[in-house]
């Protein structure tokens, strides 16, 4: 399913004292199938640009297309059930919103809310549990009785069970120890690739962004500063690091390196690998490129 | 070293109720007066439990902490939580004023602070989070990231002589995360403070005096960023990571490039490469 946001405006509390602009002119595609990161401050407006995803915002000017659904200002919206099943948002500690007394019940909230029938939750929620990385025998238990990151997988399975074919994460790793966070979004990656999911990951950290994403948006200030593909965006980082944005350590270090040598690689590396190989071809040959 | 032993740990076992593990078993270490502690671990070895055992939120079922040489224990614990500051992971569960400033002020009339001396620290810790516009808003309606830099700000205002950060700028971007880091270090050098800070932030642990590693509820090492940082492939082995500088330091030599050092900063390692290798 595509999405694609046209011209997006947002001012929140709009005709009161009270109101503020919180994004302006945001145009950003995303076809089918794409794996997207949103990158920003605090307040840049990636969280606003969220939550228009599934029309839980109406844009106050611009227009949201949601497969076959326009989202506008002026329209009165109905059948914003079907948008919220096929785009699913995985929100920040989203085990915070677990609540059933079993893990199975829990995930098949969802579906069986959306009209799917017990038989069907249960079913994929079989599926789902497996899909983030945990046993069958855990959709018997209370979901409070887990460890913090099986939580937060039993939620994602949540999310899952409603087959979406979009699915927006925002900072899902928050909190989570190095492997956990490394694990947790190698299982998205893989989701993205099994289920043929457009995959949307709002996050900070411009190294799951280079190595997981197929295109980056920038976002600055509620506008939309930068968009391209990893090696477009961090090809020139002077722009980001000037703006307090972070790039990735290895573009970072790659930059300190062309600046103390005096040279420019051929290529921006997005892994320290190929960075390594590159910088051990300069060393060899002593000689500039 | 002769510096003071402020906090002291010895063979302190801890067990939650109804939980059939230990989440800490026979840890014994000291915190020295004035040094910045950095308390790593993966999720779940302990760490948090060890940060509620200092602040004797909880208390030890197996030996004994001494804070300033007092042995904290029930009848200690508030003269205790005087010297120590705590900012939890989760600001949303230590709020309890309705405006921003009045929850920094929470703490400060709780300790008998006059009047004025209390408006001009609100002041100045909210500025120094740079949070001085939000005064009057209500910190449930704040961002993530706001919360924790408020909750910091509680603690910057009653300058304890120990600050304990559990995992507290998780939710904020990278720049702000220095910003409010490079504050406390500033108030650390300032007013003498210990700090002792609970990470998964490779790039805030490698600037700290010391760092202890914890697995499992137990102590797995102690010793300074250059030695904890160079057992490699065993902090993976532990669900931490590797810092980037480390990790390219690893890869440069695998490639054939001899290095002195496995090096702890990029600038350091880019120093070597350029003096040792590139002859023009």
């Amino acid at each position: 399913m595509d999405i694609s946001l046209q011209k997006v405006e947002y001012r929140y509390q709009a005709n009161t004292p009270f109101e503020r602009l919180a994004i302006i002119d945001v145009s950003i595609d995303i076809p089918s199938g794409t794996f997207l990161a949103i990158i920003g401050h605090t307040g840049s407006g990636k969280s606003t640009v969220l939550q228009h995803l599934n029309a839980l915002l109406k844009p106050t000017a611009g227009k949201v297309v949601i497969g076959d659904k326009e989202v506008t200002a002026d329209k009165k919206q109905k059948n914003l059930k079907d948008i919220r099943q096929k785009v699913g948002i995985v929100f920040q500690f989203p085990e915070h919103q677990l609540f059933e007394e079993t893990v199975e019940k829990d995930i098949c909230f969802g579906p069986m809310n959306f009209g799917v029938s017990m038989e069907e939750a249960q079913r994929r929620a079989k599926v789902a549990i497996k899909q983030v990385g945990l046993s069958e025998e855990i959709l018997s238990k209370s979901p409070f009785d887990l460890s913090g990151g099986q939580m937060r997988r039993v939620a994602i399975a949540g999310v899952l069970a409603m087959e979406p074919d979009v699915i927006v994460l925002d900072e899902p790793t928050a909190g989570l120890d190095p492997r956990g966070r490394k694990e947790i979004m190698d299982m998205f990656h893989a989701l993205h690739k099994e289920r043929e999911l457009s995959t949307v990951l709002v996050t900070h950290s411009m190294e799951d962004a280079s190595k997981y994403a197929d295109h980056i948006v920038i976002m600055q200030k509620g506008e939309v500063y930068k968009k391209g593909t990893p090696e477009e965006i961090f090809s020139s980082p002077e722009g980001l690091m000037q703006l307090g944005l972070d790039v990735p350590e290895v573009v970072r270090f790659q930059k300190k390196i062309e600046e103390t040598f005096h040279i420019k690689f051929s290529q921006t590396c997005l892994t320290a690998e190929l960075l390594t190989e590159e910088i051990a071809l300069l060393l060899k040959g002593g000689e500039q490129k | 070293m002769n510096k003071k032993k402020l906090v002291q740990l010895e063979n302190v076992s801890f067990q939650y109720p109804l939980e059939t593990g230990f989440a800490l078993r026979n840890v014994s270490f000291d915190i020295y007066e004035g040094e910045w502690l950095a308390l790593v671990g993966h999720n779940g070895s302990g760490k948090s439990t060890l940060a509620k055992l200092l602040n004797g939120l909880q208390f030890p079922q197996e030996g004994t902490i001494k804070v300033n040489g007092m042995l904290l224990s029930e009848e200690t614990v508030w003269e205790t939580r005087k010297k120590i500051g705590m900012v939890f992971q989760n600001p949303d569960n230590q709020f309890v004023g309705t405006t921003v400033q009045d929850d920094v002020a929470f703490g400060l009339e709780n300790n008998g602070i006059d009047r004025e001396e209390m408006v001009e620290r609100v002041k100045y810790s909210l500025e120094k989070v740079k949070m001085a516009q939000f005064l009057d808003q209500e910190p449930h309606h704040l961002s993530g990231g706001q919360k924790q830099r408020v909750a910091i700000a509680g603690v910057i205002a009653l300058r304890p002589s120990i600050i304990i950060l559990d995992e507290a700028t998780s939710m904020l971007d990278p720049r702000g995360r220095e910003e409010v880091l490079e504050t406390v270090r500033e108030l650390k050098e300032n007013h003498h403070m210990t700090v002792i800070s609970i990470t998964h932030d490779l790039e805030e642990a490698v600037k700290a005096d010391r760092i202890i590693v914890m697995n499992k509820g137990e102590l797995y090492r102690e010793g300074s960023p250059e030695d904890i940082f160079q057992m490699d492939e065993e902090l993976v082995q532990l669900g931490l990571d590797i810092p980037f500088p480390v990790k390219m330091s690893k890869l440069l030599k695998e490639q054939g490039v001899s290095l002195s050092r496995h090096f702890l900063s990029e600038e350091e390692l880019v120093e070597e490469l350029w003096t040792s290798h590139y002859k023009k």
